[in-house]
């Protein structure tokens, strides 16, 4: 172990620089949640076996000297980003990408990759659309059309091993804050890069850090905020699991500009991977001297505390995260004083999203005018959205701010798929971006740029990320009573207008689904909403609305199918549900009656059947079971 | 036999396992939720008399600690199965029919909204609203395993699976 003074990351990147250059080959295995629960841990050891069994060398941890020189080095990754795909396995040098791998597939891989120096290529990612193989990601349009900062490093990297992220330039930019810039000079850098806080509401952070900066004090927080908590959205876990020093890193700098010596990374529990690598990281980090006493020689100090969330997506919002810090529930209190002033145990605090503390060493690496090439000038750099739903291509992706919804839904994303997956040309419908705080947009917004601004002007918000892609079988009456459904259970009950508000809204949506709605039933339902907006205190339940509003605001001709025909137009409203037999496409085969759990249908062998409305209970089995598509409705 | 006096050991040792918790985390009141944590990971749940324990020991009124262990979604005030069955209904999730699968569980364990865990106290059914696997939508977790691009008849199928290979220990 080394003392902190004698600390030299310099020496400690040349020596794993050695290190890492000794064997000829690494294979890469995405060790990311969602490539673990597809099994990647399993094609690891296949690969520590398999590789062993060939008589080639196998290195599973560099050390800095004796390793095997020309053997094969096999090592996991956090999360690439292209989960759907996964598992997924990277060959270098020559950067080959396979996807789906299984741990039988692992023999063949060696022999004919390892050996014979050929391409597996039925492992190779195919194209939904060209049905062209790629071979790297260069030839994948889900990464080719990337911008990835943040991510560069994530899928690349073994994220438990802090000495390959010293070697890739990690916590040069903390040892500068520390050595060569003042508190001043580092809040000034931040302001001018213009960076935005990624959490959601876009603040800027440098202006937050220079608040915090110049109140009095000795004992100042740094908070990282890890309580993911909308549903959709996992670029924070992604970016944990897969880099986690370099939220270490920005929590580094951000204490050295308010000049805090302690801090919470605050971890949603349901995340224990992103948890386990956090942990990690603070102990390599404190062991090796880069936390702790005497930061790179300076009389300052910085200690980390992981904290684990208990399940409350309230807890996201900055009050009552440090309430929940604090041991307390979970709840926001007014502001001001604003956490700069008073936050953890009263004391000055700044608390910043993952990806925005992820994105500092960056800055200061490549400086504010660097920085601001990317992006549009109102909300510079890049953006990592969670690209999910109905689309060919989900997963964790990258994109400078100003980018657009088509070039992310189309290029990377694919293009819309229907139910069953294929990819259609007229699928899309809407794009849900920010969560139960967000809003749709549609095709009209297809072309828009992509920022802060933009998307508030279109009623919906950057959020944290999450990108859902739906296509036109979805319901958006449903989608909306989803996000009410969601706000309801997670308001933390302290504003009336949030704990009922939220209630009666779902309980509107509800008649409106199941066919009780009459025309007031819409106005009172925006009433309602701006209310609730109004009457909240936190941004839980000044946004909870947004959902229904925006989907009022594009989608009225829906509502109002419900409302006034009583009709779903999507049939996925199971009480409005007509079901009904075509008489001309049915072949009389009685599958239908025979599946049908209420006996609702009759009919003589070979003739047309019928539905008794008044005792079908809409479960849609006769229309799963019938070959000649003849049931609708349901 | 063998397990009544396992039980009754854990019974004896139960408040001794409380007082480790506490000392690790120096019986401070601001660490209450890694506390709460902690027990409910040796526990399954928190049960009540352990609560009033935790209460006196860090000098909190007990309704302090009932409001915490009621507040987040995590703290199980009852016992759950041994298998906590998690569908996610994440946004993902909900638009690519989260909720059939959740009706395919229930219909198999006999279980509904408000009945979540069997009376064998194997299964507990519940909704998470994101597990972050988005990606492999939808999503069921069963206690630490996430099994990604679930169907109802799989995910019944993995049930029938636990269920096959706890009588298998049984006989």
């Amino acid at each position: 172990m080394l003392a902190p003074a004698t600390l030299n990351i310099d020496n400690i990147a040349q020596a794993f620089g050695v290190a890492i250059r000794q064997p000829a080959r690494r294979i890469i295995v995405c060790a990311g949640t969602g490539c673990v629960a597809g099994g990647s841990l399993k094609v690891h050891k296949a690969f520590v076996d398999q590789i062993a069994a060939a008589g080639l060398d196998v290195v599973t941890e560099l050390k800095d000297e004796d390793n095997a020189s020309g053997g094969v080095l096999v090592s996991k990754s956090g999360c690439h980003g292209f989960c759907q795909a996964g598992p997924l396995i990277t060959i270098l040098p020559e950067g080959i990408l396979y996807t789906g791998v299984k741990p039988e597939d692992v023999p063949e891989i060696v022999q004919t990759t390892l050996i014979d120096g050929q391409v597996v290529d039925r492992l190779l990612y195919v194209d939904p659309v060209t049905g062209l193989h790629g071979r790297s990601p260069h030839e994948i349009t889900f990464y080719a059309r990337q911008e990835r900062s943040v991510l560069k490093e994530s899928g690349h990297i073994d994220p438990e091993d802090i000495r390959e992220y010293i070697y890739h330039g990690g916590y040069g930019a903390a040892k500068r804050a520390y050595t060569e810039l003042t508190a001043q000079a580092v809040c000034e850098e931040i302001l001018h890069s213009g960076l935005r806080g990624r959490g959601g509401g876009g603040f800027p952070t440098g202006r937050k850090w220079e608040l915090t900066r110049v109140q009095p004090g000795e004992k100042k927080y740094v908070i990282c905020n890890g309580d993911e908590g909308d549903p959709g959205a996992f670029m924070d876990r992604s970016v944990m699991e897969g880099n986690p020093h370099s939220v270490v890193e920005g929590m580094m700098i951000a204490a050295r500009a308010i000049g805090a010596n302690e801090g919470y990374i605050y971890v949603r529990a349901e995340y224990p991977l992103a948890v386990k690598r956090i942990r990690k990281a603070i102990e390599d980090a404190t062991e090796l001297g880069v936390l702790g006493e005497g930061l790179f020689g300076s009389d300052l100090n910085l200690s980390l505390h992981v904290m684990e969330g208990a399940g409350a997506f309230v807890c996201g919002e900055e009050t009552a995260l440090m309430a929940s810090i604090e041991g307390k529930r979970g709840m926001p209190s007014p502001k001001p004083p604003f956490p700069a002033q008073s936050g953890l145990w009263g004391k000055p605090t700044v608390i910043n999203n993952v990806e925005t503390l992820a994105t500092i060493p960056l800055i200061l690496n490549m400086g504010a005018p660097e920085f601001r090439k990317l992006g549009t000038p109102n909300s510079p750099g890049t953006k990592t959205f969670a690209l999910t739903g109905h689309v060919a291509n989900t997963g964790l992706i990258e994109v400078p701010f100003g980018a657009t919804l088509r070039e992310i839904v189309y290029n990377i994303g694919g293009g819309v798929t229907d139910d069953n997956g294929k990819v259609t040309g007229t699928g899309f419908k809407a794009v849900q971006i920010g969560g139960p705080s967000g809003g749709c947009l549609t095709e009209e917004h297809l072309d828009l740029p992509l920022d802060y601004d933009s998307l508030r002007g279109a009623g919906a918000m950057v959020g944290s990320g999450g990108l859902v892609v739906m296509n036109k079988q979805s319901c958006m009456v449903n989608i909306a009573r989803f996000f009410m459904q969601f706000t309801q259970n997670e308001s933390c009950g302290k504003c009336v207008l949030c704990r009922e508000g939220t209630k009666q809204m779902a309980a509107l949506l509800d008649d409106v689904m199941e066919g009780r709605a009459t025309e007031k039933t819409l106005d009172l339902l925006e009433k309602l909403a701006k209310a609730v907006q109004v009457g909240s205190l936190c941004g839980l339940g000044k946004t909870a609305p947004n959902p229904v509003l925006s989907t009022l605001r594009y989608f009225r001709a829906e509502y109002e199918a419900h409302v006034f025909q009583k009709r779903c137009p999507t049939g996925r409203c199971k009480a409005l549900a007509m079901p009904e037999i075509h008489p001309e496409l049915c072949k009389g085969c009685t599958l239908c009656a025979r599946n049908c759990p209420v006996n609702a249908i009759s009919g003589e062998k070979r003739q047309p059947h019928v539905i008794d409305t008044e005792v079908c209970i809409k479960c849609g089995a006769c229309a799963a079971a019938c070959k000649f598509s003849a049931i609708t409705g349901v | 036999m063998a397990l009544t006096e396992e039980r009754s050991t854990r019974m004896v040792r139960k408040f001794e396992r409380v007082c480790e918790i506490l000392d690790r985390y120096d019986r401070d009141p601001a660490k209450l939720i890694p506390i709460l944590q902690a027990v409910q990971d040796d526990y399954r749940y928190l049960p009540e008399e352990v609560l009033t324990y935790i209460a006196t020991a860090l000098g909190l009124p007990p309704a302090r600690l009932y409001g915490v262990a009621t507040f987040y979604a995590h703290f199980a005030l009852e016992p759950k199965g041994k298998y906590i069955v998690r569908l996610c209904d994440g946004t993902a999730c909900h638009v690519k029919k989260s909720i059939p699968i959740l009706e395919a569980l229930r219909a198999k364990l006999g279980l509904d909204a408000d009945t979540k865990t069997t009376p064998d106290m194997l299964f507990t059914v519940e909704t998470v609203s994101c597990l972050g696997a988005c990606g492999l939508a939808p999503a069921v977790v069963i206690n630490d395993d996430v099994h990604g691009k679930m169907t109802p008849d799989a995910a019944v199928s993995l049930v029938e699976d636990i269920i096959a290979s706890e009588e298998g220990q049984q006989c």
